[in-house]
């Protein structure tokens, strides 16, 4: 099970801005182990975030996304106090959803 | 249902379909959760990916900014956003010319998400970096080169 992630989203003037840290190996499927054995591509391969619902980001990544990948962005609308979810789903099907409160 | 239609997919394999479809999942933000676009992914040079992302032709502007390090020293983790001020962006790719498969992220923004995403990259060497947004129907784009430095010194 993967760690949680990590979420900030903070409403001002009407925008809320969101910053995401997620916690994943993130494996090209490039790199070779010590024996010289490929390690087999683990990635997030899907994400999306939610405002009180409703989708606000749809993002697709390869495996060219750094280790423990960072995300930032920003819509808007969203007061204090609202739900903010972020889900992802990785290539092994394992998948991840947490939940904040916009501040 | 879902997974059933992955499947299909996968196993009824007509290429083009999949593009059309994968395409069809791009342009349509607001979906629950678009199918990932494995061709656009898998592709391994710039054009095949724009193909892939029906993206074809898209036009130079410079109404898109890639805010980046012009020299990045560790190429495993390359910080890279994309601005745009234009109205009504529907999508925004990252693409990294030299590594082997160029797409790095695609983003579908539905309407009232602001046209700024921020991520970071991995670069196998010193690229020139695009950025794809789609916006009114159209894609454009602009691009950017980051070097790498292997030595870590900054040369």
């Amino acid at each position: 099970m993967a760690d949680p992630m990590k979420i900030r989203a903070s409403a001002k003037d009407g925008i809320t801005e969101v910053k995401v840290l997620m916690s994943h190996e993130m494996e090209t499927g490039q790199r070779k182990d010590s024996s010289g054995n490929l390690v087999p591509a683990h990635f997030i391969t899907e994400l999306s975030a939610e405002h009180n619902g409703k989708q606000v980001l749809a993002a697709q990544f390869g495996t060219a996304v750094s280790k423990n990948p960072y995300l930032a962005f920003k819509f808007k609308g969203g007061a204090k106090g609202d739900k903010l979810a972020v889900s992802w789903v990785d290539n092994k099907g394992d998948k991840r959803t947490d939940e904040v409160q916009i501040n | 249902m879902n997974m059933q239609r992955r499947e299909a997919l996968k196993a009824g394999g007509g290429l083009g379909l999949f593009g059309l479809l994968a395409a069809a999942g791009l342009i349509t933000p607001g979906q629950a959760r678009a199918e990932w676009n494995k061709s656009a992914f898998d592709a391994k040079s710039i054009e095949d990916t724009l193909k892939a992302l029906g993206a074809t032709g898209a036009e130079n502007s410079t109404d898109i900014q890639i805010t980046a390090p012009d020299i990045a020293e560790n190429g495993a983790v390359v910080p890279v956003g994309v601005v745009s001020a234009l109205a009504g962006v529907e999508a925004i790719a990252i693409l990294i010319e030299k590594n082997p498969n160029p797409l790095a992220a695609s983003f579908m923004l539905p309407a009232g998400t602001e046209a700024s995403v921020q991520t970071r990259v991995k670069m196998g060497q010193t690229s020139d970096v695009l950025a794809v947004v789609k916006v009114g129907g159209k894609f454009i784009m602009t691009k950017k080169e980051i070097k790498v430095t292997l030595g870590g010194c900054g040369g």
